[in-house]
């Protein structure tokens, strides 16, 4: 057991040292969900108006879920790489189980966006004190509250990505069938758009969406309105988690080198 | 003492016999060798030892430990060197030891100690805080060397391991395996298809070829067999026929214009086989090699095949990438 808990931290360690060291992976994770909030939601901002709040407001918790949305699923690629440069069989010939090694890779995964969404949310406090995007407030209350679900929210996306990750054999293929998964999820949860009035045929797909209800969540703790209650959203989100890392094991267990 | 057994070890892949029933006992620190063409199993065989891949039928003791059974404690026994490089060239020397004994769960004080000991058998300490992306090719193989070591196993595995480097590097990692058998007392089981590497470094070894042994016996014994030296010759049109007349040619065999003729006394005997076979183009007299015994039992130099990957290895790929 003692073993297991190390070689959970070994996983973890080198994919930690490894996150460090790729400066502009970080830097373009920052980059990218600062142009949708400043460019996309002013521009767009500028001629829609979402009840009682700032377009650009009203998108910081969607864009914080889209943050740990993409960064989650496609780290899946890390172990397609792995596998291409060998690095995994020098795992998976030590002597620990699948299942640590799929732990210790969550626990990576989630590592690095956890980093990306503590640097956007103090740049999210920032912003709102300056005007930048005006009216929004982060509180003590809705940081820890965001950390809190997008760090449940992450494990599971990372597993979907380790679990394409653990089918591919090539990078290629990976970006192919993540992207496949990442935009439906991403458009579907409403991180862009409340979805309380939408069209009928659209209304049950988002409904099926777990990041859905991580957006919603997040609403709910910063910016004091959501769809559902807060206990709703979590049961769901820890649900879907559950199941999503039981399946990874799975993956993990009949993955072949 | 044997430290590995295998008892009627067999691999398929999709019916085709990569390994077939094969039977082997390794004794406790020797270097042993598997050698053959690409193809013949050995890597298929090192994979179902490492516990990597499962046998089809059959199973194997590894310091008394079932592969089937057992898997972590052979786990624990044994190190391995991959024939493709396989530390994590974002990290540094220093990080791929330091992970490697977290991944084995060894105590920090041993872990740091044997990272030093380690690294000062294969020269690289000066180097230890440079990425990996920086090592040469055969830098590469020495970290990876002890890496394999770090953990004290009792066995060490070795997939072709200067497949790709160059000469002088190649020679350099012959004399670390050499040396790191006599100063940390572990079995080398090592495979490759480079005759001057097994004759130098193997204590025995087993020729493989089609997933099967062929010969077992230490090189000196094994080049015994040939019984006389070799001949080599290019040739046109030999005129057999008056060659295998004669008594002291033990052994011949033609492949397109070059006839390889094992001969009991070749320096005395040349001439007059010179004389017989007709007009020959070039003629070269040598002791025998390792290369001459794979032909004497497979019928095929192993020249021949070693250009392109057997379908062996090439399933093994194809399985292990789907």
């Amino acid at each position: 057991m003692k073993n297991e808990l190390i070689g959970i931290y070994a996983v973890w360690y080198r994919e930690f040292k490894v996150f460090l060291r790729e400066k502009s992976r970080i830097v373009a994770s920052i980059v990218t969900p600062v142009l949708w909030l400043l460019i996309f939601g002013g521009g767009l901002g500028s001629s829609v108006r979402i009840t009682g709040v700032n377009y650009q407001t009203f998108i910081f918790p969607g864009i914080l879920a889209q943050v740990v949305l993409f960064s989650s699923v496609f780290y899946g690629v890390y172990i397609v790489w792995d596998r291409k440069i060998d690095f995994l069989k020098e795992v998976l010939v030590a002597p620990i189980s699948r299942v640590s090694i799929f732990i210790g890779k969550v626990i990576g995964g989630a590592t690095d966006s956890m980093i990306q969404v503590l640097i956007l949310l103090i740049l999210g406090t920032i912003f709102g004190a300056i005007g930048l995007i005006p009216g929004l407030q982060l509180t003590i209350y809705s940081f820890l509250g965001a950390l809190v679900i997008l760090f449940i929210t992450t494990t599971a996306l990372v597993s979907i990505g380790l679990i394409i990750g653990s089918q591919m054999e090539s990078p290629e293929g990976f970006q192919l069938i993540s992207s496949f998964v990442i935009f439906p999820i991403f458009f579907l949860s409403g991180a862009l758009f409340p979805i309380n009035n939408l069209p009928i045929w659209l209304a049950p797909f988002t409904l099926l969406d777990p990041v859905t209800y991580a957006v919603d969540a997040l609403r709910n703790v910063i910016l004091g309105s959501s769809q559902f209650t807060l206990f709703h959203d979590m049961g769901i989100i820890i649900a879907f988690t559950a199941v999503i890392i039981a399946i990874g094991t799975y993956a993990f267990k009949k993955m072949k080198l | 003492m044997s430290i590995i057994k295998t008892n009627n070890l067999t691999k398929n892949f999709n019916g085709l016999v990569a390994v077939d029933k094969l039977n082997l006992e390794i004794e406790e620190g020797e270097i042993f060798g598997l050698l053959g063409p690409n193809g013949a199993g050995k890597t298929t065989t090192l994979m179902m030892l490492v516990t990597l891949i499962p046998p089809s039928s059959g199973t194997a003791l590894i310091n008394n430990y079932d592969i089937v059974k057992q898997p972590d404690l052979v786990r624990k026994s044994l190190g391995i060197v991959f024939q493709d490089p396989s530390s994590d060239d974002i990290l540094t020397g220093y990080e791929n030891l330091k992970l490697h004994g977290l991944l084995y769960g060894m105590p920090a004080n041993l872990r740091e100690k044997r990272i030093k000991e380690v690294l000062k058998l294969v020269d690289l300490t000066a180097r230890k805080n440079d990425l990996v992306k920086k090592y040469s090719g055969g830098m590469r193989r020495r970290l990876e060397l002890a890496r394999g070591l770090l953990h004290h196993p009792k066995v060490l595995f070795l997939d072709e391991p200067t497949l790709g480097l160059d000469p002088q590097s190649r020679e350099t990692i012959w004399q670390y395996v050499k040396e790191l058998s006599q100063k940390e007392k572990i079995s080398i089981i090592l495979t490759t298809h480079y005759m001057d590497e097994a004759d130098l470094l193997c204590k025995r070894l087993a020729i493989i070829d089609h997933g099967k042994i062929v010969a077992l016996d230490t090189p000196a014994n094994l080049k015994k067999v040939i019984g006389g030296d070799v001949v080599l010759m290019q040739i046109a049109k030999p005129n057999l026929a008056e060659i295998k007349k004669l008594d002291f040619v033990k052994k011949l065999h033609v492949n397109n214009n070059l006839v390889t003729l094992t001969v009991i006394n070749a320096n005395e005997h040349l001439p007059q086989i010179l004389q017989l076979i007709g007009k020959v183009e070039s003629v070269e007299v040598h002791s025998p090699t390792l290369d001459d015994v794979f032909l004497h039992y497979t019928g095929r130099a192993i020249r021949e095949e070693s250009a392109e990957g057997g379908w062996g290895e090439r399933m093994m790929n194809y399985q292990a990438k789907r």
